[in-house]
């Protein structure tokens, strides 16, 4: 009995050790923009948007650019979403952070993102990320390779750089994520159509969103709505 | 008894793969060492939360019951106690049905599998099929200490 007792603390203490050392890894978060800002603050911002401020559809997509899902769902079913839905002017496609916290660098990706955005560049970046996953597989630093993204996005590398440095909208995802969190977002991507939010038993796609939006603009009438400009 | 050492230290390990998974759910460590993108999938689903809490937060509770219980289970009072092998398989049962759900929906519903929860559905599958062998068989004194032949009677 005594021995196997043993045995027990034994392997407690082996596999405590294993899972110390599976969570133990290296790579430093960069700069400011990679960890929640001490305070936060809301600044008006509410998400960068594609479609017409008219259409009588707003969806909000709560996203993680580290999110595997995420990205298939960017790099799949967004385009056919684009051309018949946003294109078409029946939809409005709105993006907000919500960073999880069991990825290291997507605070850093969103940052990112926004700081491509102040250029008027969000949705080239987003694409590059998305697109460009593989970064989020490694575990490695992706500063140096955000960078690229960002040039290859045609951000000008010099504001990027003293943008991320700064980490100044560092706040604005913590507040979207803080948002995320009161709407009971508890996985990424979640969708709101008008505000509702979408309670699939799995990852809707473009048909999915098809069906919603005809089946809105069918049964209610389009309300009037204050034109917004695309951010 | 072998059955309890052997659910014991099956818990063991299930106890540290969903604590692994439940400090990376809470944001410790880096990237989720799996191999592919698969466990990354899943952990960052909509299912990876169940009533508000991650779901390795419910393995670290299971696996964390089932071995306390083997472990009391163990003591020489308890040793021909057959309601602990009945405990020890209701546990283990609903283990096993949880994580039949979780497998489904990763199968089925997410399209990918994370390594981590193959590996703890497969130990959660073996303390039950440990469990249930236990209720078949009669507790009998199988310390290689014992001097005296094994019981033949019904605990």
């Amino acid at each position: 009995m005594n021995r196997f007792f043993v045995v027990v603390v034994v392997v407690g203490v082996v596999l405590a050790g294993a899972v110390f050392a599976l969570l133990k890894t290296g790579g430093g978060a960069p700069a400011a923009a990679a960890g929640p800002p001490p305070t936060v603050v809301d600044d008006g911002f509410r998400g960068y948007s594609l479609g017409s401020g008219d259409a009588p559809v707003e969806i909000t997509e709560y996203l993680d650019f580290e999110c595997p899902v995420c990205a298939s769902f960017a790099t799949i079913q967004m385009p056919t979403i684009k051309e018949q839905l946003i294109n078409t002017g029946r939809v409005r496609w709105r993006y907000r952070d919500f960073p999880l916290p069991i990825h290291k660098y997507s605070r850093f990706a969103a940052h990112a993102t926004q700081c491509a955005g102040a250029q008027g560049k969000f949705h080239e970046m987003h694409d590059q990320l998305f697109y460009r996953h593989q970064w989020a597989q490694t575990g490695k630093d992706p500063s140096r390779l955000f960078r690229d993204l960002a040039k290859a996005a045609g951000v000008d590398l010099t504001a990027y750089d003293t943008c991320m440095q700064e980490g100044r909208y560092a706040a604005r995802i913590e507040f979207s994520r803080q948002e995320g969190d009161q709407l009971l977002v508890d996985g990424t991507p979640t969708f709101f159509v008008n505000g509702k939010k979408l309670t699939f038993r799995r990852l809707p796609n473009s048909d999915d969103f098809k069906a919603i939006v005809d089946s809105i603009i069918t049964h209610s009438p389009p309300k009037p709505r204050a034109r917004q400009e695309r951010h | 008894m072998r059955y309890r050492q052997a659910i014991a230290l099956l818990a063991l390990v299930g106890l540290f793969v969903a604590l692994y998974l439940w400090l990376h759910a809470l944001g410790f460590g880096g990237p989720i060492k799996c191999g592919t993108g698969g466990c990354d999938t899943v952990q960052t689903s909509p299912w990876a939360v169940f009533l508000g809490l991650p779901v390795a937060f419910y393995g670290v509770v299971g696996y964390c019951a089932i071995f306390v219980v083997a472990l009391v289970a163990l003591r020489p009072a308890a040793l021909l106690e057959q309601k602990w092998n009945i405990l020890l398989a209701g546990l283990a049962t609903v283990g096993v049905l949880f994580t039949a759900y979780l497998t489904y929906l990763e199968l089925f519903v997410i399209h990918a599998i994370c390594r981590w929860c193959v590996g703890s559905a497969i130990i959660i599958a073996a303390i039950w099929i440990v469990a249930l062998l236990s209720l078949r068989s009669p507790a009998t004194r199988t310390d290689p200490g014992a001097s005296r032949p094994p019981l033949d009677r019904q605990a």
